[in-house]
């Protein structure tokens, strides 16, 4: 043991390495070992860093019964370079991939480790999620609707409120399904996607539209995550974590404001102090947020604070979140083109941080510096959320 | 005191997996009675064989034949098979070291009783009759006493098996067996719904109505005791459309599917709007609960015909 005197404060922490699966509806061709391998060998690569480089692995995936395999990260351990080293598995359902990554970062933050593999997963075609996440329980009613139906009414409730106008949600979709033709990752390339092909789809759980859902996809999705030593050795521009924080509450209680979760606002608040942002709305320059059904984004755009209560829907239909406009939100076309639920929160982190790389490639924002990386899941209960910027973190 | 209820809970499901290339020449192997391992980059031989080096995590492909005779490493003796295991009668769990390899396979040993088994016994493949590419195609080890342990020469395999299909993927069924029980507080809730009427429990702390009941309060974190009778008339807060038909239930779509605050409840409940068209159910619409004989919960909600309550009167409850 040295006897040095340790730096104070934290250790800032940078992403040098990302890497990701074409999201497909069904990857028949590996196993879920493969299929996490991927990911991580892409992610090596684009740090240029071997197995031997990494210090821990920190692995995440939404619930065990959504590829009935108890304690997956046991058998991933061989997959992933992780044997002879620590292994831990993060849970919180769909947040879960956010939440992962800011489990991995807290480890080099707090000089635990040095340089971490961080990764998150679903291969939804090996189960059925709907399944999963309705277990007929003895005494309690059938539930009704399944996962729409449970955010469906929550959604009328933000309309109501609100006085949106009942085509914003559409405009989401028909946003982030043109924003994915930029992504090569992305699982649905909708080639020929028009405005009216998006209305004209048949509602599932008024008001949601089919086209206004989230796929199920396969895919995983991985970082690596090092310290300021390491970011000085990484051959590409890395992202600078500015702040990170975890927020839960119940599913239900007496007073859940389910249209804008008080868990949610706590979470941004959180994060924006960490790095110093006043104004989100003008100091951030990018965001990717979790939206599995189109109207969460004026929702969550109202929770992240970057509109005023009730103002959400104004600048989803002013365009200010499309790819060119003021505040692009899902550039990567977002949960609505791509939902491996697992790891769905993870990669809108590892896409905040390409943005202010400069390495989105086709879905780049110009000139991004600062951007925000958002995870909700369970019954809106678990958030976690990232900024990331192209400057180390000044304190 | 009212009896805590308590019932069996069933979950299973037949999950599917992508077997990638090495189990799928592995299970491909074993249908065509062949036990295939792989050869890390220092020799070692696995079997079964996997996609990952334990200890350099490089990726392994060099697969191998090795022997259906093998020596077994350790073992537990399973007096009481359950179901789907792989034999009816008492057997014993092992790990064989089949001949070539350098490391062993978990499987069942056919034996007459813990006396027949040691460790170090030989042992040999019993191919079931009917394979289908699955681990079930050894149907169990069984005693090869004469069968001396030689120096086994271990081949090289391409994993391909002349004009047969790949097996690529395979089908493991799950199944958990549980007791649920839901506790004081629901089965107070349950007994009373039996008589039509809705309990919920008021917390001591915040004086928040809670319906259905858990014994505590989620926000205050303290036990909850009092009783309080709710509804039975109530306001939908909000609700959806469902068009799609959910498997296993028997309700015919469009139906509505409802947020409802009962009378002095102080969250909503989830329940079925009917007894007016769907597209004329509205937020703050009045209903109340239609029975059916012999059901546990409401069968639906109805209109009441009261005037629709002011937005302001249920907006927190949403």
């Amino acid at each position: 043991m040295s006897n040095a005197p340790r730096p104070s404060g934290k250790e800032p922490v940078a992403v040098v390495g990302i890497g990701q699966t074409k999201h497909v509806a069904a990857r028949r061709d590996v196993s879920i070992a493969g299929l996490v391998r991927e990911a991580a060998r892409r992610a090596l690569l684009d740090a240029e860093l071997t197995w031997a480089d990494i210090d821990a692995v920190v692995i995440g995936k939404a619930p065990d019964f959504f590829e009935g395999v108890m304690m997956p990260e046991l058998y991933l351990a061989d997959a992933l370079g992780a044997v002879g080293k620590p292994m831990l598995r993060v849970h919180t359902a769909g947040s879960v991939g956010g939440s992962t990554a800011l489990v991995a970062a807290n480890l080099v933050a707090g000089r635990v480790h040095g340089t971490v593999l961080t990764l998150a997963f679903e291969k939804q075609s090996e189960s059925n999620a709907m399944w999963g996440l309705s277990l007929p329980v003895p005494f309690q009613q059938p539930l009704l609707a399944g996962a729409g139906g449970f955010f469906a009414p929550h959604i009328r409730a933000y309309m109501r409120r609100t006085g949106a106008p009942d085509t914003v949600g559409s405009l989401v979709a028909y946003k982030d399904r043109r924003n994915a033709l930029k992504n090569p990752f992305a699982h649905l390339h909708e080639h020929d996607i028009t405005l009216e092909k998006v209305q004209a789809a048949p509602m599932l759980w008024d008001p949601v539209r089919y086209s206004e859902t989230c796929p199920s996809s396969d895919g995983a999705c991985a970082m690596i995550l090092t310290d300021r030593a390491g970011a000085a050795r990484a051959p590409r521009p890395p992202a600078w974590m500015h702040g990170g924080a975890m927020r839960s509450e119940p599913t239900m209680f007496a007073g859940k404001d389910f249209v804008s979760p008080q868990a949610g606002k706590d979470c941004a608040a959180d994060v924006y102090r960490q790095a110093g942002i006043t104004d989100p709305r003008r100091e951030i320059d990018a965001v990717e947020m979790y939206v599995p059904f189109s109207w969460y984004e004026p929702m969550w755009l109202e929770n992240l604070g970057f509109a005023a209560e009730g103002e959400g829907w104004k600048l989803t239909e002013s365009g200010v979140t499309e790819l060119d406009g003021d505040l692009p939100v899902n550039m990567s076309g977002g949960v609505l083109s791509a939902n491996p639920i697992g790891a769905s929160g993870m990669i809108r982190f590892a896409e905040a941080a390409l943005q202010v790389r400069g390495q989105a490639g086709e879905h780049q924002v110009a000139g991004a510096r600062r951007a925000l990386g958002h995870a909700y899941g369970g019954g809106s209960q678990f958030f976690s959320m990232w900024l990331v910027g192209t400057e180390p973190p000044t304190t | 005191m009212t009896e805590v209820l308590s019932a069996p809970l069933v979950v299973e499901f037949p999950f599917t997996r992508s077997l990638g290339p090495v189990q799928s020449a592995f299970l491909t192997g074993l249908r065509e009675r062949t036990v295939l391992g792989v050869r890390t980059a220092d020799g070692k031989v696995l079997v079964p064989p996997v996609e990952y080096d334990p200890g350099t995590a490089e990726e392994l492909r060099d697969l191998v034949k090795v022997a259906a005779t093998g020596t077994v490493t350790t073992w537990a003796w399973n007096p009481g098979p359950r179901r789907g295991q792989p034999l009816d009668t008492a057997f014993a769990w092992v790990l064989v070291r089949l001949d070539g390899a350098d490391t062993a396979l978990l499987h069942a040993l056919d034996a007459p009783g813990p006396d027949a088994v040691r460790t170090g016994m030989r042992v040999r493949v019993r191919w079931a009759a009917e394979r289908t590419g699955a681990i079930t195609d050894i149907a169990c080890f069984e005693p090869y006493e004469e069968g001396e342990a030689t120096g086994h020469q271990i081949t090289a395999h391409s994993g391909e098996f002349g004009g047969e299909t790949a097996v690529t993927g395979i089908v493991a069924p799950a199944r958990l067996d549980y007791t649920y029980s839901p506790g004081r507080a629901q089965s107070q809730y349950i007994h009373a719904l039996s008589g039509r009427r809705t309990v919920g429990e008021r917390c001591p702390s915040c004086r928040k109505v809670y319906v259905p009941p858990r014994g505590a309060c989620p926000t205050c974190g303290v036990a909850t005791a009092e009783q309080v009778e709710v509804g039975p008339r109530g306001t939908v807060t909000t609700f959806c459309i469902v068009n799609i038909k959910a498997k296993g239930l028997d309700i015919e779509v469009p139906y509505v599917y409802g947020h409802i605050a009962l009378d002095g409840a102080d969250l909503a409940l989830h329940g079925r709007i009917g007894g007016i068209p769907y597209d004329q159910v509205r937020m703050g619409l009045r209903v109340e609960p239609v029975w059916t004989d012999g059901g546990r919960y409401p069968d639906h909600y109805r209109p009441t015909g009261e005037p629709d309550a002011d937005y302001d009167t249920y907006k927190e409850l949403l």
